[in-house]
């Protein structure tokens, strides 16, 4: 179990609900990863389409707490009004706070985000926000009243993994208590068991899942990696060396002369 | 009146966020607002008067990552 505002969870995944083939194949894809989170978002509606009305009513079924995003804002200004809507919309007071530098990498946008942060924490929001391994943004977002931190393995929906990973250990090794959730990039299940062997506390995916062959089944995959990674990192991971050393005991070896060991 | 709904031209004569809302079909749907560029409470609606040129967002719940 961990804690994320105040509230318990038990799995440690989190999954995005876009791009999936069908709503039939994201309600599967949520039952199998046992994700207790799903994030959201909020789009422009339209007056014929009515879009979201059947998306509101999927996700009522799902039964999951929902994180909604500020995906898209390029601004502290666009992302707090955004929060605002998210908040009346979905009767939630937590956000996932993502303000955006530039389409190629989608990177955050360091500075509106600790603005925004500052603005919607002071203002009762409990705040996820979307960051990169940079520790004096990871600094100014726990001074604006952010608890948890999100920050990025790679680009969104690049899937290439951990690119930084001396950085995010040093992020983990600085913020002991903090929970720390790794969003965005992540490509394989070998990548979350990675980020949770480290000692982060969760993983938020969506793309991998949702453009999976079978999504269905990579959601358990990715389930149960997140759950290795976590048992791993509790169970203490020994240290890496250069050189060999034996795992079968040397002291009695059959044929064993003193010079083979020189 | 022209405002920009949606990030579209729309003619209305509309007086109030309220009224649009209620015009678009929108009196008991699941959707936020927000008026050049700010936010404005579904409680609010009918006190914010639309003027020529508004920017008028009306948003709903959407698959997201």
């Amino acid at each position: 179990m961990y804690e994320l505002y105040g509230k318990r969870f038990a799995s440690r995944m989190l999954l995005g609900t876009a791009g999936y083939s069908s709503p039939d194949v994201l309600r599967q894809a949520v039952e199998s990863s046992g994700a207790e989170i799903v994030t959201v978002s909020l789009r422009r509606e339209s007056a014929r389409a009515r879009t979201g009305q059947g998306f509101w009513a999927l996700i009522e079924q799902l039964g999951r707490r929902v994180l909604p995003n500020t995906a898209g804002c390029r601004t502290a200004k666009e992302a707090i009004a955004t929060a605002q809507m998210a908040r009346e919309l979905f009767g939630t007071n937590w956000i996932k706070l993502e303000v955006i530098a530039n389409d190629d990498t989608l990177q955050p946008e360091l500075f509106g985000l600790v603005e925004a942060a500052t603005v919607l924490c002071a203002d009762g929001f409990e705040v996820l926000p979307y960051t990169t391994e940079d520790l004096s943004a990871a600094e100014r977002l726990v001074a604006a009243g952010c608890t948890v931190l999100m920050p990025w393995a790679a680009p969104i929906g690049s899937a290439r993994g951990l690119i930084n990973k001396p950085a995010l250990q040093s992020l983990r090794a600085y913020f002991p208590d903090t929970p720390l959730i790794i969003d965005a990039g992540v490509g394989t299940p070998s990548h979350a068991a990675e980020a949770m062997e480290m000692g982060y506390d969760a993983v938020l995916l969506n793309t991998a899942v949702a453009k999976a062959g079978d999504p269905v089944k990579m959601a358990e995959a990715f389930a149960k990696a997140i759950e290795a990674g976590r048992l791993a990192f509790e169970a203490g991971l020994i240290e890496p060396r250069d050189m060999a050393s034996p795992s079968t005991p040397v002291a009695g070896t059959p044929f064993f002369k003193i010079d083979h060991a020189s | 009146m022209q405002i920009l709904l949606n990030g579209e031209r729309f003619a209305t004569d509309a007086r109030n966020l309220d009224e649009l809302c209620a015009k678009l079909g929108f009196a008991k749907a699941k959707v936020a607002t927000a008026v050049n560029g700010s936010f404005v409470a579904a409680s609010a609606r009918h006190a914010t008067h639309l003027t020529e040129a508004d920017e008028v967002e009306i948003v709903a719940p959407r698959q997201g990552g």
